[in-house]
C-alpha cells in the first residue's frame, strides 16, 4: 500500500543522490564509502545533510553516567558518550550500488555498453506467477489458503464474527505454481591482473582497488551476471582471492608474461568467449623484466588474448621506482586498437579521470 | 488534496480498528487504571503494520504532515533499525484529545496489553500535567492543515523555493521560548515617557503635617532623575529586554515575504506543540513506566506471560553501563517519593537528621490530609500531586536526594581532550545533580536570546548566548547564523563565549566573520 511518506522519502534519496553526484570525485579518491560496502549497498558519510542548528559541541557538554567507576576512571562500558539524540553521529546514506552507477555512467558520461553481438545464451528460470489447487506442502500459500476458506464458510453460513475461526479443508489448499522461462542471460567476466612485485607500494594498490571497486560497480549494472577474478604475479603469476589480491605483499622481479599465460588458460578454461563478454583490466607500475619478454607478451596479446575480449585495459600506476616502459611498448603496439585502452594514474585525484578512459568505449 | 487524504484515512481507520480480543483487554485495562485513580482523555488504539508505524513514528505521531524530505530520512532510518531489530518502538501516543495510540500489529498479545497500560499513563500525565495545560489538543487537525497550507504555498512558489525556506526555518526551529505559553504578553509595559516625568509623579499620599517626611523634596527630585536616565536609556534599546522566542521575534520584526512568514509561523506553531514533551521527558516516560508496571503486575498479566512480561519490561527500563535511562531515573523517582511520602520522610526534622541509619529506619507516617482520596496512601496522594505540577527541572530539584544518588550510582562525566575518552568526573551529588539539571534544563540546548533588534542602528539583529560553561558547535553555528541571516533579510550577530573568552559571529548572509580565540582542534564533533 503507498504512504502518504513515500514521496518525502523520494525526495530524501534525490537529495542524498544530489550530494553523492556533487562530491563524486572526492568520494572517488577517498575511498571511504568502500569500507563499508555491503552486498547491494554502499555506506556515504554524508555529515552535511543534517539540518544546522545552534547546539553544543559533541565532546564539550559531558553529562551524567551510571555504573561503575571511580572518578578519573574511563567510562564504564565503551568509553562512549551516552548518545540517543538525534544528529549526534554523523549520517551515513546507503546508496544502492545500481544508484551508484547510474550516478557514475551520468557524470562520467559513460556510454551503456552493448553485449557482444555473438549469440546470447538462454537461461531457463522457473517463475513463480500462479496459484494451483494442488502441490507440495512447502509451496502452500497460506492467505490464500484462509481466504479461500473463509469464502467457503461464509458461503455455508457457519461463520461467525464473534467466534472467528477458521479450519481450512483438503479443497480449501491453495499452492504456489510456475512456469519455466526463457531469457537471454548476458554475462561477463572480469579479470583483474597486478604486479604485485617490490615497486608496487601500499598507496599504488589503495588505488587499484578504487579502480577495481568502480569498474565492477559500472559493469555490474551493465551485465545480469558478473563474475571476479583476480590474478597476481611478479615472475610467477597465481590466481588469488579478492582479499589477498589488494593486501599480498611479494618482492622479486617482474615477467609481464606469466601473467598473460595465466589469463588466456583462465579464459580457456571457465570462460567460452563466445558466451562470455570478457574484461582484462591489467595494473602495473610498468616494469619488465627484460624487452624479450615484452615482445612475447605483445605477441600473446595480439594473437591471443585480444580476440577473445570485450576489452583490455591497461592501468600504469605511478610509482618512483617503476621506469613506465610498459605503457609505451603497449601504446605503440596497440594504439589503434579498439579494444585497447591504456591510463596513466598519477595519484588519487587521477581515478576519476582513467575510470573515464577505461568505460568510456562502450565495450 | 485534502479530500483524497481523508478517505484515504477512514479508510485505514477502518482497517486499523482493534481486533475483538484486544478490544476486550483494552476495556479491561482502561478499566483498572481507572480504579487506580488515573484520569485519561478518550484514547484511540489503531493496528499498524511495521511501514505504517515508522511513517507515524517518523512524522512525530502524526499521521497527515507537511511535505519534507527530513521525514523521509527519519522513516528510512527507522526502517532500517526495524530490519535489523535494533530497535522496536514499544510505544506512540499523542498529546491530543481524544488521544491516538499506535499498536504494532504483530507485537505478541503480552506486548500489546503492556503498550496499552503504558499508553494510559502517558495520557494521564498529557492531560493532567500542567505544563500541557495550553498545548493544543486539536493538534491533529492543526497538523493537517498545516500540511495543505505548506502544499498550497508550494502550488503557489515552487516546490524548491518551499523547502528551501523550510529547511531554514527548521535550523532555528529550536530557538523558541518554552516558558512563553505560561507567560503573559510583556509588551505592555511601556517605560514612562521622560518629558512626562515630575517630582510629583512619585508623590505618596500623605496628610499635609506629614508632607515633607513621607515626600521630601529632595528624594522625589532623585527618583526622578534616576526614572528619566532609565527612561532614556530603555528608549533606545529594542527590545526592551531580552527576548528568548527567537522564533517569535523574527517573525514579527523579520523582514519577509507573506507566504515565508506564513511558513515560519507553522514551524514555530510546532514546536511550540512539542516543547513541554521535551520539558517532561523524564517525568512523562517514568510516570507511565511506573503504571504499566503497577498494573501488569498486579493485576493484567496471566502466570504464563509473566516471563515475556519481565523481558521486555527490563529491555525498556535498561541502565546500560555509563548511560541514563529517563524511563528507568523516572520511574525510580516515583516508587522514591512514594516510598518517602508514606514513611514520612521529608519536611525539615528528616531533612536536618544526619544519623543514616535513624533516616533508612525512618517510619513516621504523617497524619492523613483531608484532601486524601479515601483509600490513597500519602506517597499516593504525593506522587499524583507531582505528575500534575512539576516539570524535568522542578522534578529533580525536589525529589532527587542524596541516598537516590548513591544508591543509582550516578555520577558525571567529562570529555578528555587529550585521551579522546570519556572520563568520570565526580560522584559528588552536588555535581551530578548540577549537571542533571543543566541537561534537563536547556532540553540539551544552548540558550539564546535577541538582546537588539536593530544593532549599530543598521537594522541587524543581536543574538546572545547565556554562556552556561559549555561551548556552542562552531562549525554548525556558522551555518545556523548564515540561515538566520537570511530569515531575518539582514546580517545577524551572535556574542557567546568561546574557551573562556569573549567571541562574537557574524553573518551578512553572504560572509561570515568571527571574532574570538581559536578553538582547539579536538571540539569539533
Amino acid at each position: 500500500m503507498p504512504l502518504n511518506i513515500d514521496q518525502d522519502v523520494q525526495r530524501f534519496r534525490n537529495i542524498v543522490k544530489g550530494r553523492v553526484r556533487k562530491d563524486l570525485k572526492r568520494f572517488m579518491s577517498e575511498g571511504e564509502m568502500i569500507g563499508k560496502q555491503g552486498d547491494k549497498y554502499v555506506k556515504i558519510p554524508l555529515p552535511e545533510i543534517n539540518i544546522p542548528r545552534l547546539r553544543y559541541g559533541k565532546n564539550e557538554a559531558g553529562g551524567v553516567g551510571q555504573g561503575e567507576g571511580e572518578d578519573g576512571e574511563k567510562m564504564p562500558g565503551d568509553g562512549q558518550k551516552a548518545g540517543d539524540q538525534p544528529g549526534e553521529h554523523e549520517y551515513e546514506a546507503e546508496v544502492s550500488l545500481e544508484e551508484l552507477a547510474e550516478i557514475l555512467g551520468e557524470e562520467l558520461k559513460l556510454p551503456r555498453i552493448e553485449p557482444k553481438g555473438r549469440k546470447q545464451v538462454t537461461a531457463t528460470h522457473d517463475k513463480y506467477t500462479g496459484i494451483a489447487r494442488i502441490g507440495p506442502n512447502s509451496l502452500r500459500h497460506t492467505r490464500r489458503t484462509f481466504q479461500a476458506s473463509l469464502q467457503r464458510q461464509v458461503a455455508a453460513g457457519a461463520w461467525s464474527p464473534e467466534r472467528p475461526m477458521l479450519v481450512p479443508t483438503r479443497e480449501d489448499m491453495r499452492f504456489r505454481s510456475w512456469k519455466a522461462k526463457q531469457e537471454p542471460q548476458s554475462s561477463a567476466a572480469i579479470l583483474y591482473v597486478m604486479d604485485v612485485s617490490g615497486s608496487m607500494g601500499k598507496e599504488q594498490k589503495e588505488i587499484v582497488r578504487l579502480e577495481a571497486f568502480w569498474i565492477d560497480t559500472w559493469l555490474k549494472a551493465n551485465y545480469k551476471h558478473l563474475e571476479t577474478r583476480f590474478i597476481i604475479h611478479d615472475a610467477a603469476a597465481k590466481e588469488v582471492d579478492r582479499d589477498t589480491f589488494f593486501r599480498v605483499k611479494e618482492s622479486g622481479g617482474t615477467l609481464i608474461s606469466s601473467a598473460y599465460t595465466l589469463i588466456e588458460r583462465t579464459i580457456l578454461d571457465h570462460y567460452p568467449p563466445e558466451e562470455w563478454n570478457l574484461y582484462v583490466f591489467q595494473f602495473s607500475d610498468g616494469d619488465n623484466w627484460s624487452a624479450s619478454d615484452t615482445k612475447i607478451c605483445m605477441e600473446m596479446l595480439r594473437d591471443r588474448i585480444l580476440p577473445k575480449v570485450n576489452l583490455f585495459a591497461y592501468g600504469q600506476v605511478e610509482s618512483e621506482y617503476g621506469s613506465g616502459q610498459f605503457l609505451q611498448d603497449i601504446a605503440g603496439g596497440f594504439s589503434d586498437d579498439e579494444r585497447v585502452v591504456i591510463s596513466r594514474i598519477a595519484d588519487r585525484s587521477a581515478i576519476m579521470a582513467s575510470i573515464r578512459d577505461f568505460l568510456g568505449k562502450g565495450r | 488534496m485534502p479530500n483524497v487524504a481523508t478517505t484515504e484515512t477512514v479508510l485505514h481507520r477502518a482497517q486499523r480498528r482493534l481486533p475483538a480480543n484486544l478490544e476486550e483487554q483494552r476495556l479491561r485495562i482502561l478499566a483498572i487504571a481507572k480504579r487506580h485513580g488515573l484520569d485519561t482523555f478518550d484514547t484511540v488504539f489503531e493496528m499498524c503494520d511495521y511501514d505504517e508505524i515508522n511513517m507515524i513514528a517518523a512524522y512525530g505521531g502524526f499521521p497527515v504532515r507537511y511535505p519534507h524530505w527530513r521525514w523521509g530520512m527519519e522513516f528510512q532510518q527507522m526502517a532500517k533499525g526495524y530490519e535489523y531489530g535494533l530497535q522496536k518502538i514499544y510505544e506512540l501516543v499523542i498529546n491530543t484529545k481524544p488521544s491516538y495510540a499506535y499498536l504494532l500489529d504483530n507485537n505478541a498479545f503480552v506486548d500489546q496489553k503492556l503498550v496499552m497500560a503504558h499508553v494510559y499513563g502517558h495520557v494521564d500525565f498529557f492531560k493532567n500535567n500542567c505544563w500541557f495545560a495550553h498545548t493544543n489538543r486539536k493538534m491533529l487537525d492543526q497538523m493537517a492543515n498545516h500540511a495543505v497550507r505548506v502544499r498550497k504555498i508550494a502550488d503557489a512558489v515552487g516546490e524548491s523555493a518551499t523547502e528551501a525556506w523550510l529547511d531554514l526555518c527548521l535550523s532555528v526551529d529550536n530557538l523558541i521560548d518554552p516558558y512563553l505559553i505560561h507567560d503573559r504578553p510583556r509588551g505592555d509595559v511601556q517605560p514612562l515617557d521622560a518629558d512626562l516625568i515630575t517630582p510629583q509623579s512619585f508623590r505618596l499620599p500623605a496628610r499635609n503635617h506629614m508632607e515633607s517626611y513621607i515626600n521630601p523634596p529632595d528624594v522625589l527630585l532623585r527618583q526622578q532623575e534616576a526614572a528619566e536616565a532609565e527612561a532614556v536609556k530603555v528608549r533606545g534599546q529594542f527590545p526592551a529586554s531580552p527576548v528568548r522566542d527567537v522564533l517569535g521575534f523574527i517573525l514579527q520584526h523579520g523582514k519577509m515575504r507573506a507566504w515565508q512568514a506564513e511558513l515560519l509561523e507553522i514551524i514555530r506553531d510546532e514546536a511550540y506543540y512539542f516543547a513541554p514533551q521535551g520539558q517532561t521527558k523524564i517525568m512523562n516516560e517514568g510516570w507511565a513506566s511506573y503504571w504499566h508496571t503497577k498494573l501488569m503486575t498486579e493485576e493484567i498479566l496471566d502466570d504464563s506471560e509473566v516471563i515475556d512480561y519481565a523481558d521486555h519490561h527490563s529491555g525498556t527500563v535498561v541502565m546500560r553501563p555509563g548511560q541514563i535511562n529517563p524511563y528507568k531515573i523516572g520511574i525510580e523517582l516515583y516508587r522514591d517519593i512514594e516510598k518517602r511520602w508514606d514513611r514520612g520522610q521529608f519536611g525539615k526534622e528528616w531533612f536536618d537528621c544526619d544519623n543514616a541509619t535513624v533516616r533508612r529506619e525512618w517510619n513516621r507516617p504523617p497524619t492523613a490530609d483531608p484532601s486524601e482520596k479515601p483509600g490513597w496512601t500519602p506517597g499516593k496522594t504525593k506522587i499524583f500531586e507531582v505528575r500534575k505540577t512539576h516539570n524535568d527541572v522542578t522534578f529533580l530539584d525536589a525529589f532527587l536526594t542524596e541516598d537516590f544518588c548513591k544508591r543509582a550510582g550516578l555520577f558525571t562525566y567529562e570529555f578528555d581532550k587529550k585521551s579522546g575518552e570519556y572520563l568520570v568526573d565526580s560522584h559528588e551529588f552536588a555535581d551530578v545533580k548540577q549537571k542533571l539539571l543543566f541537561m534537563v534544563g536547556g532540553r540539551g540546548q544552548p540558550r539564546v536570546s535577541v538582546t537588539d533588534g536593530n544593532h549599530g542602528n543598521r537594522g541587524e539583529l543581536e543574538l546572545t548566548h547565556d554562556h552556561e560553561g559549555v561551548d556552542i558547535q562552531l562549525d554548525w553555528a556558522q551555518q545556523t547564523l548564515g540561515n538566520l541571516a537570511t530569515l531575518w533579510g539582514r546580517p545577524v550577530h551572535l556574542k557567546t563565549v568561546i574557551e573562556d573568552k569573549p567571541a562574537q559571529l557574524h553573518h551578512d548572509g553572504r560572509q561570515f566573520t568571527y571574532d574570538g580565540p581559536k578553538p582547539s582542534g579536538k571540539a569539533k564533533g
